[in-house]
């Protein structure tokens, strides 16, 4: 006999955030941000193909500090996003799947990820 | 589909204090999830203080103390007290657990204790399973064959078939690792989760079973196996140590190979 419509037991409010599934929300997170970021970058390539004064105008909206940090951070979820769906193909070939594999390469998607974006912004120059 | 937010009637609202006795040096608070289906309030989450060198060493011998001595309305499930009967599966410091297994000690801070997340709560941490179980008896967990056995013998299995279902069998069905997966709290309507797929491929790779195809059809939906991604919480939260995001990798492989045949 129910009284009362029964209550949902609190789920994502109380979970602990687990490495794992933090990284796989991140998955999802910079999908999404690369769908979004793909518009300023087609902007860019219009504005490429519009002539120099066109691109030029872009490129130094394209370079204010804001939209510079904005920039930074495509690009790491673009080599993030990358790096982490062939993580995923190892998973789907039967690699990686026990819980050591599974974090240390996480471990390596980020670095993967890092390291490729200081590369493409010439941090090394 | 996902609904991030608790519905109103599940919303947790501030509970009672029961401090600790007087004299108690070694005090742990536990902050305890409590619902009654007889008052009609909202969830609340009731604080007591535990003297724990007058306490069991485990998360449960504090719960029975407190359902004993102190709030005797306090309502679980428990049973075996040596993590074989999974009933007293609780999200035990955010993570789900056995709390029979699992000592004070380990916690930092206070014990949080709710039940096991995303399910409809009967009472206090008792959720209603109904729903998993049902789940459990639609991937027919038994042999199922078509060969009539011999007279005078069982169905015989090598030693290496038989090694195929170590960190399968062991599985005691305690809902932590489905309870503990998002894919699960979002889908679980129609996503079998981590329990029951673990137990589909126990299943399908036991060398007596003759349902291999049968079981492999059953599975084939973009439901009921797909929703897996590879989070892993499953494998993490699994008191037993078992691995279901392998298990229903190994689903997804079997399901591949037979498609390319």
């Amino acid at each position: 006999m129910t009284t009362q419509e029964r209550p949902l037991s609190p789920h994502l409010q109380i979970y602990r955030p687990q490495w794992t599934s933090v990284l796989s929300i991140s998955h999802r997170l910079t999908g999404i941000l690369l769908s979004v970021g793909l518009v300023g970058v087609v902007v860019w390539l219009v504005a490429l193909a519009s002539g120099p004064n066109t691109y030029e105008a872009v490129q130094a909206l394209y370079s204010h500090p804001v939209l510079t940090i904005v920039w930074v951070a495509w690009t790491f979820a673009l080599f993030y996003h990358l790096s982490n769906g062939v993580r995923h193909l190892f998973w789907d070939a039967g690699y990686l799947l026990d819980l050591k594999g599974a974090f240390a390469s996480g471990m390596a998607v980020v670095c993967v990820a890092i390291v490729l974006t200081a590369i493409s912004w010439g941090v090394w120059l | 589909m996902a609904e991030f937010r608790l519905p109103k009637n599940s919303r947790i609202q501030k509970g009672r204090h029961f401090p600790a006795p007087s004299g108690a040096t070694r005090v742990k608070t536990f902050q305890v999830y409590r619902w009654s289906p007889d008052d009609g309030e909202n969830p609340r989450v009731d604080r007591y203080e535990i003297d724990l060198d007058d306490c069991g060493p485990m998360v449960l011998d504090a719960m029975i103390k407190i359902k004993n001595e102190v709030d005797p309305t306090l309502t679980f499930r428990r049973s075996c007290r040596e993590g074989i009967c999974g009933s007293c599966a609780f999200n035990i410091d955010g993570v789900n657990t056995l709390a029979c297994i699992t000592a004070i000690d380990e916690i930092k801070g206070d014990v949080k204790l709710y039940p096991l997340p995303h399910m409809p709560v009967i009472k206090d941490l008792v959720p209603d399973l109904t729903h998993f179980y049902a789940q459990y008896a639609s991937i027919k967990p038994w042999i199922r064959t078509q060969s009539t056995p011999s007279p005078d013998k069982e169905r015989l299995q090598s030693h290496e078939d038989r090694a195929k279902i170590d960190g399968l069998y062991e599985c005691i069905l305690c809902a932590c690792c489905s309870t503990s997966c998002p894919s699960y709290w979002w889908n679980g309507d129609r996503y079998l989760g981590p329990a029951i797929l673990l137990q589909a491929y126990r299943w399908l790779v036991d060398s007596r079973d003759e349902a291999t195809g049968e079981r492999l059809d059953d599975l084939e939906d973009p439901f009921k196996l797909y929703r897996c991604h590879t989070i892993m919480n499953c494998a993490r939260t699994c008191p037993k140590g078992l691995n279901p995001a392998k298990a229903i990798a190994e689903i997804k492989q079997m399901m591949l190979a037979r498609r390319s045949l």
